[in-house]
């Protein structure tokens, strides 16, 4: 099955993801559509590390563990951030980003 | 692996053994009693910074993944004494939020376990330790930086620090990522090896550079530095400023000096055009701000300018000079935070016009504030002085010399702004300046340790060639 795809059209899938969550995060004005935008980035990259590894680097396993390691870290990363904006709502009631000005230049 | 070499990683073994004595002590700690845990916890990591000034081997574990040498040793002890004062400026701020906080034992357990990862950030010798190392120093901070429960700034900071770091982290990912999948290695030393300069290697060098950038606040990557500094609780502002920012530094020299060192026209064009608008942006928005903390963390993104210009020819002059004014920095900006925190802690005020007529009332105040203003603007007779001026030699070695004439330009228009805040404290007057301010022993102490390490360091030339001897090259 895996011997028809070439790894182009992994990296054309995760290029694509990479760019969505960079877009993602710039234009949404919800805090945790913001953060689901951070996780498409992180998965583009898991995809390819571990593509790269079995396409190119089939002897070592390298890649198979640094996208283990994102997964966890982007775990603890996402723990953090949920806190942090729970605690904001509770103050103001919301999470849009465009509320969230209370300092600026 | 044998335990001889287990011990490689002292420091870092160290701060997680005072982090958990720490937290275990904290739990036999009543509501009552929860105040003794402060001098507990200074007292620790002073004996842990002590630990660290003796002589130790160096050398790599884990094939490569963590490695030291004596410079990275160097740069911890100095991660560690900033840290150390910034436990003493904070023992008053913590008092002062009593009701904030269940226990202490969180706060430094939270401080220790960041420093941690910048002690193995700086460490790192491939891409998967300097990940972890990076994501272990900022997630701490970011919790840290909304700590204060009842202010809306200061959730407002921590969502900012967190969304932004997340970002940044994704993006140096995806640049790892092509790394890895140009090179097929991710240990710096077999990267470097097989490293050509493809333009797919440029993308990637180009998305950690700016991954790294934003952590430092290099300019296109600054816009959450003033929100954050302003929002955060001042401790954690010097922290986020003075050691966040040097451990990034080091960091990045480490990569630029090893393993992007086969690029090095692109390396220096990116870096002379970032130095170029650091200075300037960071010099120019400083001018106009009021709140003392924005003003700090825009001077700190100016200072950020100049020391990009000791990296740029990858010398190893550079890098000590590099090393040699991180080390200055820690204890100037640490002094000027620390005052601005003393007062901020006492009155509440953080705006310029509050401290017209400081002089009057707080002369031990205003003068450790001027030395230390002093020396972040670079004047002769304090530190600041020869770390700008071994930055811009080296830089001008290279033939630099517009960068390096800019580079001036941008200190003397540093020079306005520092010595506005000089002028408030010592001629303009007011009807009700700030009261005189008693402030603890701890904040003394810490105060006193700046300003003795801002005067040390300028007078004793062998601590730069000590430095120097440490130091090398780009490959």
């Amino acid at each position: 099955m895996i011997e028809n795809i070439g790894i182009e059209q992994f990296l054309i899938l995760s290029t694509l993801m990479f760019f969505i969550g960079v877009y993602g995060f710039l234009v949404r004005k919800n805090l945790i559509t913001m953060l689901m935008s951070v996780e498409l980035i992180l998965n583009a990259v898991n995809i390819n590390f571990v593509a790269f590894n079995k396409y190119y680097y089939p002897e070592n396993l390298q890649g198979h563990f640094f996208a283990m390691f994102v997964i966890a870290i982007a775990a603890t990363e996402v723990a953090v951030a949920i806190a942090i904006i729970i605690s904001l709502y509770r103050k103001i009631r919301t999470i849009d980003v465009e509320q969230v000005d209370e300092m600026k230049y | 692996m044998t335990t001889d070499q287990f011990f490689l990683m002292r420091h870092e073994i160290l701060l997680v053994a005072v982090g958990v004595i720490v937290l275990v002590m904290d739990l036999m700690t009543t509501p009552a009693t929860k105040h003794r845990i402060i001098p507990v916890a200074i007292v620790l990591f002073l004996i842990n910074t002590i630990i660290g000034f003796l002589p130790i081997e160096t050398g790599k574990i884990f094939g490569g993944m963590y490695r030291t040498d004596d410079i990275t040793i160097l740069m911890k002890n100095a991660l560690n004494i900033g840290v150390f004062i910034i436990f003493l400026q904070s023992a008053e701020w913590l008092k002062n939020h009593e009701e904030k906080f269940n226990s202490y034992g969180a706060y430094f357990f939270i401080v220790i376990a960041s420093l941690v990862g910048m002690d193995y950030l700086i460490s790192s010798g491939d891409f998967l330790m300097f990940f972890i190392g990076t994501e272990l120093a900022t997630i701490p901070i970011a919790a840290l930086v909304a700590i204060e429960k009842a202010k809306i700034k200061s959730s407002e900071a921590g969502v900012k620090l967190i969304l932004s770091a997340a970002l940044s982290s994704g993006i140096t990912l995806f640049g790892i990522s092509l790394i890895y999948g140009t090179t097929g290695s991710i240990y710096f030393a077999e990267v470097s090896k097989v490293f050509d300069g493809n333009s797919l290697q440029i993308l990637a060098f180009i998305f950690i550079f700016a991954g790294v950038a934003f952590k430092i606040s290099i300019v296109p990557f600054h816009l959450w530095t003033a929100d954050v500094y302003e929002g955060a609780p001042i401790n954690i502002t010097s922290y986020l400023s003075v050691i966040s920012k040097a451990s990034a530094f080091f960091i990045l020299i480490i990569l630029l000096y090893k393993v992007f060192y086969v690029i090095p026209e692109i390396r220096n064009n990116i870096l002379y055009a970032t130095s170029i608008l650091t200075m300037t942006i960071g010099n120019l928005f400083a001018i106009r701000q009021q709140n003392l903390k924005r003003f700090l963390a825009f001077s700190s993104i100016a200072q950020a300018g100049f020391v990009l210009l000791g990296i740029i020819g990858g010398t190893q002059i550079g890098f000590a000079s590099v090393v040699y004014f991180l080390l200055i920095y820690v204890f100037s900006n640490l002094g000027a935070f620390g005052v601005v925190a003393a007062i901020s802690n006492a009155t509440g005020k953080e705006n310029i016009d509050d401290y017209n007529g400081l002089y009057r009332t707080n002369p031990k105040l205003s003068l450790v504030m001027m030395l230390s203003l002093f020396s972040l603007a670079g004047i002769p007779p304090v530190a600041g002085f020869f770390g700008k001026f071994f930055l811009f030699m080296s830089a001008a070695k290279q033939g630099y010399f517009i960068l390096v004439l800019i580079a001036v330009v941008n200190v003397t228009i540093s020079l306005y702004y520092y010595l506005l805040v000089v002028k408030a404290m010592f001629i303009n007057e007011q009807e009700n300046p700030i009261e005189r301010i008693d402030s603890d022993m701890y904040t003394k102490i810490g105060l006193a340790i700046c300003a003795a390490g801002i005067l040390a360091i300028g007078f004793f030339g062998t601590i730069f060639d000590f430095i120097n001897s440490k130091a090398f090259g780009s490959m």
